[in-house]
């Protein structure tokens, strides 16, 4: 609209417009406007002074951070602890692997990003090459490397770990209860609403809480298993009930003429399934299957309550004890920094690829 | 018997199979955790059964509504990690509906400067998991000065690392709860009568300031004045109302994050209304404000409330969390529990079913709204 008001478009014009229109159209409008940006820029000031220009990058030892010599951010304790943030208790001199496992990790969720890789095959065999590839170098005995069990395991490792684990074993779970909910078998449905509606109105930690003290007692032991595949298993639960709503808004999509024809050329309930009906599905569950990835990345920050040695308990530690105590600050800044890199980026890339479908389908 | 016929008796028989076998699977599975359960607390030497509620607990915990002491039985402590897991849902769900609406608003502002300081919020406090910023702003809270050096605001509100004072009516807690309670049910009696947006949140105000003044006047004790102001008194303060750190940090924690999570469905919402409608507005000659809540949000609740009631869930299953810095929600009092007298199973049963209870209640309480807001013509 503001395109046709103006004669010849350059750039420089349209901004003006623009600005005109929706910074300064009103004298109460301008004021705003400049107060607000005022008390931005104020606030973006103070934190780039705070965190930039009086920080201390680096010290022989705490002194010389001098607290309360009106010095900024003391980022030395982050270079000095950082491995004991990213690695947690993982042995110092095989803390190579733990890196390498990650960057597994990460590569694996960067190329899942990709178009090309969005067919099932290869997805799932891109998911299980990368949580090969992390478990192998993590626990090593495989490969003839020292073995260090999963007690070991901690620090930002441990959190890829358990989402990537969760996120590998909760799809197909999802992805079945999704379909028993769909059932025309009365029972296979009960079971999976009842499932699907309990495990959705209790709180994740009580879930995973159940799991770590409850099947200990109601199991016996040679079936209980390690507590972290325990709570590996009951997390994947949890993304499952989750995530077989996210699908079963995508199956709500698919007009049921698509199942009909199916039947009509004679293909089977599991040919129709594979072949017509779920590629669709996943098509239109996508942004929302992304939206649930990324909640349960920021969920995984919760396994600190039940005991385990994630990156905000190895945070916790890098300050807790002694010398560095006073910067707890910049530590959970630091921590704070990557799960707002990581849980920034998937988010936008999930809106990007919502707009990209929007487009597609008018 | 025709081919077809065969064909369809066994499906059906496949059909009976499967279900016969899921079924059976079930019970196994239940019958071999009970059997299991029963063989693996004898070996403990514990005995199964709700008997334990009645003994006393003996041990301490951060915070109650109501008077505590460390003899009472657990079937009271776990009443009061009830009521505080309530407390500190509803006042997260009011807060957050509130900012949410306000920051959601000013998402959809056309002003720039007012848009992106609403994105810019809700950009950093959404992408941060809740239980970090938490532990984080405790860790704030804890390392603030003592009493004695507290952050004050004109004399009448202070900040320590023992918590936030402020002036208040002096009554009791109980009765405060009670008056919390009341304006509630006003509200909701509002909502019920369709009362439009602007008049009935004066007359909601309004009414619970008068209801809290009268009671205040009424249950003041002897000699006492109506409202009572924090005042340092040796190392503590004294009069007005404590709000505990824990308290303080649970609540600006879930509501800096709740609020940016609601005001992205308020955003939503919002977006959905057809930009003709604003436009007859601005032809009618209303204002901005007139706009907004008579055609925007009236138009936006319908798909504001389903989304916006998921929230209201969520945030009353956040309050687990309180166990990270301490403060004594239900899932703090059941885990202490568990560790102090071993009823594991009785425990979870008893913490399974109250949230089943709660946000069953808030489920029901959503779709009651949602049919409330419905538009008369639809």
């Amino acid at each position: 609209m503001t395109d046709l008001s103006v004669t010849s478009p350059s750039r420089f014009r349209a901004i003006s417009e623009t600005l005109k229109k929706r910074a300064f159209s009103s004298p109460t409008d301008s004021v705003l406007t400049i107060l607000v940006f005022c008390v931005l820029a104020w606030l973006a000031w103070a934190l780039f002074d705070w965190a930039v220009l009086r920080a201390i990058w680096s010290a022989e030892n705490v002194d010389q951070c001098g607290k309360g010599t009106g010095a900024g951010a003391c980022w030395a304790v982050i270079d000095a602890r950082h491995r004991l943030i990213l690695f947690g208790l993982y042995p110092f001199d095989q803390h190579w692997r733990s890196t390498l496992a990650a960057v597994a990790i990460i590569a694996t969720v960067v190329i899942s990003c990709v178009p090309l890789m969005w067919t099932a095959k290869r997805i799932v065999t891109l998911w299980v090459v990368g949580f090969a590839a992390y478990y192998l170098l993590m626990e090593g005995s495989l490969l003839g490397l020292q073995q260090v069990t999963t007690d070991g395991w901690g620090g930002l490792s441990l959190t890829l770990f358990l989402f990537s684990s969760v996120v590998l074993l909760g799809m197909p779970m999802g992805l079945g209860l999704a379909l028993m909910r769909r059932s025309e078998m009365p029972f296979v449905r009960g079971f999976s609403v009842i499932l699907i509606d309990f495990v959705r109105s209790l709180p994740l930690l009580v879930t995973l809480f159940t799991a770590a003290v409850v099947i200990p007692i109601i199991l016996p032991s040679w079936l209980e298993g390690d507590k972290i595949w325990r709570v590996i298993i009951a997390f994947a639960l949890f993304f499952a009930c989750y995530q077989a709503e996210v699908f079963r808004g995508g199956f709500q999509a698919i007009p049921k003429g698509q199942f009909e024809a199916g039947q009509a050329l004679g293909l089977t309930y599991w040919q129709t399934l594979g072949r017509i009906v779920l590629p669709q599905v996943f098509r239109h569950a996508l942004p929302s299957t992304i939206n649930m990835v990324v909640i349960t990345f920021k969920e995984t920050a919760l396994v600190i309550i039940i005991g385990f040695f994630d990156i905000m308990a190895s945070a916790k530690a890098a300050f807790g004890t002694g010398e560095w105590a006073p910067y707890y600050l910049e530590v959970y800044v630091f921590v704070a920094l990557i799960y707002w890199l990581f849980i920034f980026s998937l988010g936008q890339y999930g809106e990007y690829l919502k707009g990209r479908m929007a487009i597609s389908e008018r | 018997m025709s081919k077809a016929d065969e064909l369809r008796r066994k499906a059906k028989r496949r059909k009976i199979l499967i279900q016969a076998g899921l079924i059976g699977l079930s019970v196994l599975v239940i019958v071999g955790a009970v059997t299991t359960a029963r063989t693996n607390l004898e070996a403990q030497g514990l005995t199964s059964g709700f008997g334990f509620l009645d003994r006393s607990t003996g041990w301490d915990y951060s915070f109650s509504l109501v008077p505590k002491d460390i003899m009472d039985p657990y079937a009271r402590t776990l009443f009061v990690g009830f009521l505080n897991t309530l407390f500190v849902g509803f006042i997260a769900i009011f807060l957050t509906t509130l900012f949410g609406f306000i920051i959601g608003t000013a998402r959809d502002a056309s002003n720039i400067a007012i848009k992106s300081a609403a994105t810019v919020y809700v950009q950093i406090f959404r992408n941060i998991p809740l239980i970090l910023q938490l532990v984080f702003l405790y860790a704030v809270l804890i390392n603030l000065p003592g009493p004695r050096q507290a952050m004050s605001m004109g004399d009448t509100v202070f900040l320590s690392n023992r918590g936030l004072m402020l002036p208040g009516l002096s009554v009791t807690p109980g009765v405060a709860v009670g008056l919390l309670l009341a304006s509630f049910a006003l509200g909701v009696f509002l909502i019920w009568r369709k009362m439009p947006l602007f008049r009935g949140l004066v007359v909601w105000l309004g009414g619970s300031i008068l209801m809290c003044l009268v009671t205040a006047f009424a249950m003041r004790p002897e000699g006492a004045s109506l409202v009572s102001v924090p005042a340092l008194q040796g190392l503590r303060f004294r009069g007005g109302i404590t709000i505990p750190i824990e308290l303080f940090g649970m609540i600006i924690a879930i509501t800096l994050y709740g609020s940016a999570y609601i005001a992205e469905v308020v955003r939503g919402g919002l977006a959905q209304v057809p930009k003709g409608l604003t436009e007859a507005g601005q032809a009618l000659g209303l204002t901005t404000g007139q706009i907004w809540s008579r055609i925007k949000i009236p138009m936006a609740l319908r798909s504001i409330i389903p989304p916006l009631g998921n929230q209201w869930i969520f945030m009353m299953k956040a309050t687990t969390i309180g166990v990270a810095i301490g403060f004594s929600d239900l899932f703090y009092i059941v885990s202490i529990s568990i560790t102090q007298s071993g009823q594991t199973l009785e425990l979870i049963a008893i913490l399974a079913g109250a949230f089943l209870l709660v946000n069953g209640g808030l489920a029901v309480f959503t779709n009651w709204l949602n049919a409330r807001m419905k538009l008369k013509a639809h």
